[in-house]
């Protein structure tokens, strides 16, 4: 008999994807109806994750659907994170007009298949979760489908994330064939030593993967589906998708392939030391503000890859722990990039920003603190996750990629603080608009609570996330 | 007799994969084209399956495969709505003209 009521949140996200639809479907008008019941059913599946003691470690249909501590704290992430962004985006899916049924429904179906793909221990259902969510994003980067830019995007997504889920499936099917099973333990236990097949499988998979986090020299979708995209989806694109990538990037590194580690090892150390140069160096010519948040977030990448290329505990919690302050950093940027709004119109470009504090004092200020924290200045949170990320790969005395780290920190700094200066000392422009509903301003205010404030009782993240234990 | 086994289809499997590959590459004309050869990579992925799947006696392959020609069917039908969008925004469909987002 299984046990399904370890399992009651995907269940419940499901059933009411689908009723929703139909409520959508025969109901007119419903739009704002179903944007505020998908915000209620995520709540509700997030009070459901807490049904179970959460540091059970249970397996379930036959090994294949694997609830940990990783798997809830990173479902946890994703729903909470799902309805930040919901709730910041509520005003602008209505003035750029694509609050159409479908938009709340897909962004919920691609949280379900990051929920499945995080708790996954086989390869087939790694796979399903894995294709539900694209499958959603795909629609989800081409929503604004009267806008050329946004199909553009859309289309640029869909060829590229297609052929990274296609290089996966045939390191997937290599790993079949020279393991002999799909079950990740079971996979675990048969490779013992390498051959060149495995080897190849393990490749493909990471090529597959690295595509999803946008690590370099697979990033080259990021600045364009960034910018093409709507800027609600793109805080979407910048922050779910990323989470569930790290995690199955852990679950797939850690328990089926942890023998190879010798294999696997130099392949992230190359992705990391690639993305986190890559990402600070080809911001600083930007002068859109999504495209530079997407060569941020690319560096990012890097230096959540190098706590995982340690291969211990330590590095993959404080990988987790990068990733939890990332999304918070983000959310704060994005909330910010969507108070710039003027007579119904959006501003995206670094040239808006110019002179923002003399009329704006307060976003302004959160924007001071978001890019400080970005750049990682003492003693705001981003600080804290680049400090626990050091620690990990110093502990294992990888110290050239410490070094390239911090040199990349040091470089990225400076389009950071470009930013700052042109907010603080450029010419004014013209007033921004302040009428900002409830829902952009407390997200703004959460987030940026949470980065100012972490350094005051930093040992309550890394204490819950100390419970994650994967080797 | 000249005997076919596991390594013929494992070529076969490869040389398709590759094709597909190279055909997203090194396409400059026509969208429709890379469509085509997403679905040529993951045909190469189900020959290597099933002949794994034979190979090894074990089943979780051929079902493996009928979940991946499921998922081909719905990515097809996505990116072919995806590309009729862009084709009515642009009007045209050449790859080396789908730049409009640079920087």
């Amino acid at each position: 008999m299984i046990n399904l009521n370890f399992i009651y949140s995907e269940l419940f996200l499901a059933l009411s994807i689908m009723t929703l639809l139909i409520v959508g479907v025969f109901k007119k008008n419903s739009s704002i109806l179903i944007y505020n019941l998908s915000i209620i059913s995520l709540l509700i599946c997030l009070a459901l994750i807490f049904n179970f003691p959460i540091n059970e470690n249970v397996e379930l249909f036959k090994n294949s659907y694997k609830i940990d501590y990783l798997s809830s704290f990173t479902k946890i992430l994703l729903i909470s994170s799902g309805v930040f962004v919901l709730f910041l985006s509520n005003k602008y899916v209505q003035i750029i007009d694509i609050n159409k049924i479908e938009y709340p429904i897909l962004v919920l179906s691609s949280i379900l298949g990051m929920m499945v793909m995080v708790s996954s221990n086989d390869l087939i259902l790694f796979y399903i979760g894995l294709e539900l969510q694209s499958l959603s994003l795909y629609v989800l980067a081409s929503f604004n489908r009267d806008n050329l830019l946004s199909s553009e995007s859309g289309l640029k997504y869909f060829v590229l994330s297609a052929l990274s889920s296609g290089l996966l499936l045939y390191g997937c099917s290599l790993i079949y064939g020279f393991s002999g099973s799909t079950n990740f333990f079971i996979i675990a236990n048969n490779l013992t030593e390498s051959s060149y097949g495995l080897t190849f499988g393990i490749v493909f998979i990471l090529v597959g993967l690295a595509f999803k986090i946008s690590a370099v020299p697979f990033h080259m979708w990021a600045p364009d589906v960034y910018q093409g995209s709507p800027t609600s989806v793109t805080a979407f694109f910048a922050i779910l998708p990323k989470i569930a990538a790290l995690t199955i990037f852990i679950r797939v590194l850690y328990v089926p392939f942890f023998n190879l580690i010798n294999d696997w090892q130099m392949i992230i150390i190359f992705l990391s030391i690639a993305s986190m140069l890559f990402g600070s160096i080809a911001a600083i010519g930007q002068s859109n503000l999504k495209r530079l948040i997407a060569y941020s977030s690319i560096g990012h990448m890097g230096y959540a890859l190098a706590g995982l290329s340690t291969g211990t505990n330590q590095g993959i919690q404080s990988s987790i722990t990068y990733i939890t302050i990332y999304l918070f950093m983000n959310l704060a940027f994005f909330a910010s990039i969507l108070m710039l709004r003027r007579d119904d119109k959006y501003f995206e470009n670094i040239e808006d920003l110019s002179g923002l504090s003399k009329h704006h004092p307060v976003l302004s200020f959160s924007f001071l603190i978001v890019l400080f924290s970005l750049a990682g200045i003492p003693p705001l949170a981003g600080f804290f996750a680049k400090f626990y990320i050091f620690t990990a790969v110093l502990e294992e005395s990888m110290y050239f990629l410490a070094i390239v780290g911090l040199l990349s920190t040091v470089i990225a700094a400076y389009y950071y603080l470009r930013l700052i200066k042109i907010i603080y000392f450029d010419s004014e422009k013209e007033k921004y608009e302040t009428n900002h509903n409830i829902g952009l301003k407390m997200s703004l205010l959460i987030s940026t609570i949470f980065i100012l404030f972490y350094f005051i009782y930093p040992s309550w993240l890394t204490e819950i996330i100390q419970n994650i234990i994967i080797i | 007799m000249f005997e076919i086994g596991l390594g013929h289809y494992l070529i076969l499997g490869a040389i398709i994969f590759t094709i597909g590959v190279i055909g997203i590459f090194l396409n400059r004309k026509n969208v429709i084209v890379i469509l085509m050869s997403i679905e040529l990579i993951l045909l190469a992925v189900n020959i290597n399956l099933v002949s794994f799947s034979i190979y090894l006696n074990d089943l979780t392959g051929q079902i493996f495969t009928l979940f991946i020609l499921t998922v081909a069917a719905a990515e097809a039908a996505i990116g072919l709505a995806i590309i009729v969008i862009y084709y009515r925004n642009s009007g045209t469909i050449k790859v080396q003209e789908i730049d409009k987002l640079k920087g």
